[in-house]
């Protein structure tokens, strides 16, 4: 009998040692994982001239400690105010970071909006499940009117941020949403954004099963991605939607600076 | 061949500036902060000086992302300042603590002023001693400088620096809004400091400590291809994170205070005067110290016995240099523009061989008026 064992392709990129994920099945995180491991690998990228910076929250263990670069695993919510002194200390670094709605968005918002306004040049991939994942699935400020969560047991309130329009409006100059049903286009995403000169912000939808998927009766991660798939729509097709059915759906795709990347 | 002697350069200078000045000549190529005063001349100058050396200066957001920036510059190899008062030092605890895990090298300079709160800008005060200390959660350890001149303003940035550098820690100067707002003439050295250099990783050393070693690990700076992984959550040697075992966390937690508690005879500095023979010692720090000198050398022409004591480095605490040169006193009278900081841990060190009390100023915010500190030595 003969055994074959299968190398990941991206099995290049990833800390020795650390192969095993602590995410749990069916977690969206393994799929932006592999996508941005993609991007670089598309762009024959090294992964020693990049930095990787992240928070603390189930998304911010997607770069530490599997990508085998050198990685600064922050504390909760700063992680763009520590990327912004390794990014201005040293220029030539590709500085990329990838973390949760909770950590970039609520705790970290005042970092969020400054460093969009000041247009430095680092890539963000915002993981966004709508929910915090890792202590143990409470309200963020993401999470859609109604949702119970574990504090709020009668329904989230207020509407969630739409953080595309709120990285636009202080200055990111490229911005992006995408789903983990669309893993393609994550990744050009992710590599338009790595050769544009600015702040680039990706938001990327993704589905917690486990806390997100459970609360909000949206139910396992197959469901939970045909949903996704289901609710995301082209600017496109936004603009021929029904204004009132637009609230149930997301806006995908290259949202600002789509036409910048490449020529600046 | 002799060394060439070249003449030291002297300058009229402001507390605040002869730090910024201290700075430069240590090497410092980054500074990230939030204005605040008694603290902000430092920012304004470095906001002039860096930009043209091809260091970097940038106003963040508020405190807690300033802290954050300097230790993401410093982990490229930068060497890395953020200045501060009160209010903006409660913010950055936070991040103080990450410096102290990550064993990252940075100085960070707090100009006090009077608390609790936004309290008053401008009025000295020597309240934010214990914070220092213990401001960030979790057990650990601080070093920390009290200059009394714009001279050791300049003179204790540079120690503060050299101290980061060779412990990959976080190193507080802890100044107050008298000391950084007094001019005085500093003696500047006539070239930049030789300086003190950070061992660094190199990719030979691939396996090897980086971190939680008691002899300070060589730092894994980012861009050498060294992949490094750090981390506030508890971690080994490696940097590789452990958030499961208690086991790791005793590790992790008494390295890092054995490597400050390994050096701290070479870290502690006291000065101090006329203690052999003297009844009564006044002990104070920062500028009380120098006025504690001061009031000392008068009542010795008075003809009392009569000597001081002035702790450079408040942490470490000088204990066992206290014990030394007070022992043999009836009376230690420590002096503090506070209500009694650095007054508990004089008399357990003290406390046994003489009797300690301590004396505020009769307006909290002003210095001790000698008259206030004859009399309480009298009573
Ligand atoms: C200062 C601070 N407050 C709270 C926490 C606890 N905490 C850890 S992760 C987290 C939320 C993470 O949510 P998110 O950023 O959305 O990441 P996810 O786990 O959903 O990927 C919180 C509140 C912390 N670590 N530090
Ligand atoms: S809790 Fe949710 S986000 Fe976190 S690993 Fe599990 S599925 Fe993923
Ligand atoms: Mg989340």
């Amino acid at each position: 009998m003969t055994t074959t064992t299968a190398t990941h392709p991206m099995a290049k990129y990833l800390r020795p040692g650390s192969e095993v994920t602590t995410f749990c099945p069916g977690c969206g995180d393994g799929v932006i994982a592999h996508s941005v491991l993609r991007a670089i690998d598309a762009d024959g990228a090294d992964m020693d001239d990049f930095v990787f910076v992240c928070g603390i929250g189930c998304a911010g263990w997607i770069p530490s400690p599997y990508f085998n670069a050198d990685t600064l695993h922050t504390t909760h919510g700063r992680t763009l105010a520590f990327a912004t002194g390794v990014k201005l200390a040293k220029p030539q670094t590709q500085v990329v970071v990838i973390s949760g709605d909770g950590d970039l968005t609520a705790i970290g918002g005042n970092h969020l909006i400054h460093a969009a306004r000041r247009d430095l040049d680092l890539t963000v991939i915002c993981v966004n499940n709508r929910i915090y994942g890792m202590t143990g699935g409470q309200v963020a400020p993401t999470t859609p009117e109604g949702v119970k969560t574990a504090t709020t047991p009668y329904g989230a309130e207020g509407r969630p941020f739409d953080l595309c329009r709120l990285v636009e409006a202080a200055g990111a100059s490229y911005v992006a949403r995408w789903t983990t049903a669309q893993p393609r286009f994550i990744t050009r995403s992710v590599q338009r954004g790595m050769a544009h000169k600015g702040f680039a912000f990706i938001e990327v939808m993704t589905q917690c099963p486990v806390q997100f998927g459970k609360l909000s009766g949206e139910g396992s991660a197959v469901h939970m991605h045909e949903i996704m798939a289901d609710r995301s729509v082209t600017l496109r097709q936004a603009e021929a939607l029904d204004p009132a059915d637009l609230p149930d759906k997301w806006v995908v795709g290259e949202l600002v600076g789509a036409t910048n990347v490449g020529k600046d | 061949m002799p060394a060439t002697v070249i003449p030291a350069e002297q300058r009229l200078l402001q507390g605040n500036v002869a730090c910024a000045e201290g700075a430069l000549a240590a090497g410092c190529s980054f500074f990230a902060g939030y204005p605040i005063t008694p603290a902000t001349e430092i920012a304004e100058h470095l906001a002039r000086e860096l930009p043209p050396r091809d260091g970097v200066f940038i106003q963040m957001e508020d405190e807690i992302a300033s802290v954050a920036a300097i230790i993401g510059a410093s982990w490229t190899g930068a060497k890395v300042m953020t200045a501060t008062s009160g209010p903006g030092l409660s913010l950055m605890q936070e991040n103080l603590g990450y410096a102290v895990g990550t064993e990252t090298p940075c100085v960070i300079v707090d100009v006090q002023r009077g608390g609790p709160s936004t309290g008053i800008p401008a009025v000295p005060s020597q309240s934010d001693m214990v914070q220092v200390a213990r401001g960030s959660h979790g057990d650990y350890e601080t070093v920390a400088f009290a200059p009394s001149s714009a001279q050791e303003m300049f003179d204790l940035t540079v120690r503060a620096f050299d101290t980061a550098e060779r412990l990959r820690t976080p190193v507080f100067l802890l100044a107050d809004a008298a000391v950084g707002h007094m001019r005085e003439i500093v003696t500047m050295p006539a070239q930049a400091c030789a300086g003190v250099n950070r061992r660094v990783a190199s990719v030979a050393d691939n396996g090897a400590a980086r971190f939680l070693d008691e002899q300070v690990a060589p730092m894994p700076l980012f861009g050498r291809g060294l992949k490094a992984h750090v981390t506030g959550s508890c971690h080994d040697e490696a940097g590789m994170r452990n958030v499961v075992d208690a086991e790791a966390l005793d590790h992790y937690v008494r390295r890092l205070s054995g490597k400050i508690r390994r050096v701290r005879d070479d870290l502690v500095e006291v000065a101090s005067g006329d203690t052999e023979d003297a009844e009564i010692i006044l002990v104070g720090w920062g500028l009380v110290g120098r006025a504690a000198q001061a009031i000392a050398t008068r009542a010795r022409q008075q003809g009392q016995r009569v000597g001081w004591v002035r702790p450079i480095t408040v942490w470490p605490f000088a204990d066992v240099e206290l014990v030394s040169l007070c022992r043999e006193a009836k009376r230690v009278l420590v002096l503090e523009n506070n209500m009694g900081q650095m007054l508990p841990y004089v008399q357990a060190a003290v406390g046994r061989y003489s009797e300690v009390d301590g004396l505020s100023p009769r307006i909290l915010g002003a210095l001790h008026r000698p008259t206030d500190v004859l009399e309480a030595m009298a009573a």
